[in-house]
């Protein structure tokens, strides 16, 4: 029975993330990449609520593979659904987000599809170094409606600059858009536009934040983490402060 | 007093309106008692006719996650000499669940339990592992409760209320 209160009147998209058929319809294309079990269901679920197709993967290996970036197949090896946006969460065992956005970049077949990072972890410094890397953007989880929201805007309206997200109580708000519809409680983005300017320096938005720090990489941790190897666990520390940001050492990379 | 009659699917308003504040009230101390939080919320203005059971669906996925992690930990946390970088990866990964759901508790326990492996306190992951274990009982029952009145007022013929 339907549920009252949930008007939806977004154009649902096929419900078949596995079709095999080309894309031809307008709808966009996501591919989300995240080895929690419940959150793949939920991202999944935002995503086909934003009318976008969806094809779900638990790794980054099989992300490549969807992608047909594996060795087993030739790079051009593809089964025909173009993919438009990938998104994947930042702490996966075996390969981790920010190394399937490397390899992602690093493929010329590929680089030009826009990736956004997810991490429950608020760390400035792995913001900067996915944004670096070119990502697009960086969501903070929980994800939640008004963070697809804004991707979907993103793809559509194809905006260069690029944004940054942290979900812990600040409301940087990109200029151009608006999406703080859904849950007006929760922020939303923050424009570090690092394509436009030489340091990706946080919007005079007033937020309850500190003040914004340049992005250029000052904390590139020197000693390496604890937990090295890309399958170990994630275990950062959680900054609010850019000046404690400096001392910070453990990351999981 | 109005009866209600067994061949409609409608039953009396006013026995809506009953079971739908009963509903309401009982959300709403779950809230306050901080056993979920607001991302409830937003998975539950997720449902909609092709997904109706969606919420129902990503709670029983929790639960079958989060059992199979407490059995992880458990494991782990037997084994001599325990692996604490284990444990602290499958809290993260209950953790990271909790928070995706709105189990506020649940998601506040793994913070603790985390730094407990994180200072390698055997006696402190015993201690949070319990506890975790005990939340998720807890959260399993409010949220059995919590659909099991849903589905009564559905089956009442009235419509869930959604939270602000």
């Amino acid at each position: 029975m339907a549920r009252n209160g949930v008007a939806s009147w977004r154009r649902r998209s096929s419900d078949q993330s596995d079709d095999p058929s080309p894309c031809g319809s307008e709808d966009v294309h996501v591919l989300a990449v995240d080895d929690s079990l419940v959150d793949r269901k939920v991202i999944e679920h935002l995503l086909k609520i934003s009318s976008c197709k969806v094809t779900a993967v638990d790794s980054g290996i099989r992300a490549l593979q969807f992608l047909g970036l594996d060795e087993e197949k030739a790079a051009g090896d593809f089964n025909g659904l173009k993919v438009d946006l990938i998104i994947t969460d930042y702490c996966m065992p075996g390969m981790t987000g920010y190394e399937l956005l490397k390899k992602i970049k690093e493929s010329s077949a590929l680089r030009e599809i826009p990736v956004v990072i997810m991490s429950s972890e608020n760390v400035l410094a792995r913001i900067d170094r996915c944004l670096e890397e070119g990502a697009e953007d960086f969501i903070v989880k929980p994800v939640k409606l008004s963070d697809v929201k804004r991707l979907r805007d993103f793809m559509t309206r194809d905006v260069g600059d690029r944004v940054r997200s942290d979900g812990e109580g600040t409301t940087h708000k990109r200029k151009l858009q608006e999406s703080s519809d859904v849950s007006s409680s929760s922020p939303s983005v923050s424009s570090a536009s690092s394509s436009s300017s030489s340091s990706s320096s946080l919007p005079t938005t007033p937020s309850r934040s500190p003040s914004p720090s340049p992005s250029v990489s000052l904390s590139e941790p020197s000693s390496p983490s604890p937990s090295t190897g890309s399958s170990g666990p994630c275990s950062p520390s959680s900054l609010e402060s850019p000046t404690r940001r400096l001392k910070m050492t453990s990351c999981c990379d | 007093m109005p009866r209600f009659h067994g061949q409609s699917n409608h039953a009396p308003v006013d026995i809506v309106n009953q079971l739908q504040k009963q509903y309401v009230d009982y959300l709403t101390s779950l809230f306050h008692e901080g056993v979920l939080d607001d991302q409830f919320t937003q998975l539950q203005k997720l449902q909609d006719e092709s997904n109706p059971d969606f919420t129902v669906e990503v709670a029983t996925l929790f639960f079958v996650d989060s059992d199979k992690l407490i059995n992880n930990m458990a494991a782990a946390l037997e084994r001599s000499p325990v692996d604490f970088k284990q444990v602290d990866a499958d809290v993260h990964q209950l953790k990271g669940s909790s928070s995706s759901i709105g189990a506020m508790r649940v998601k506040n326990l793994c913070i603790t339990f985390r730094s407990f492996c994180e200072t390698q306190s055997y006696e402190g992951c015993l201690i949070c592992l319990q506890q975790v274990k005990n939340e998720c009982a807890v959260l399993k029952d409010k949220l059995q409760n919590l659909f099991r009145m849903e589905q009564q007022i559905v089956g009442a013929g009235g419509s869930v209320p959604l939270m602000d």
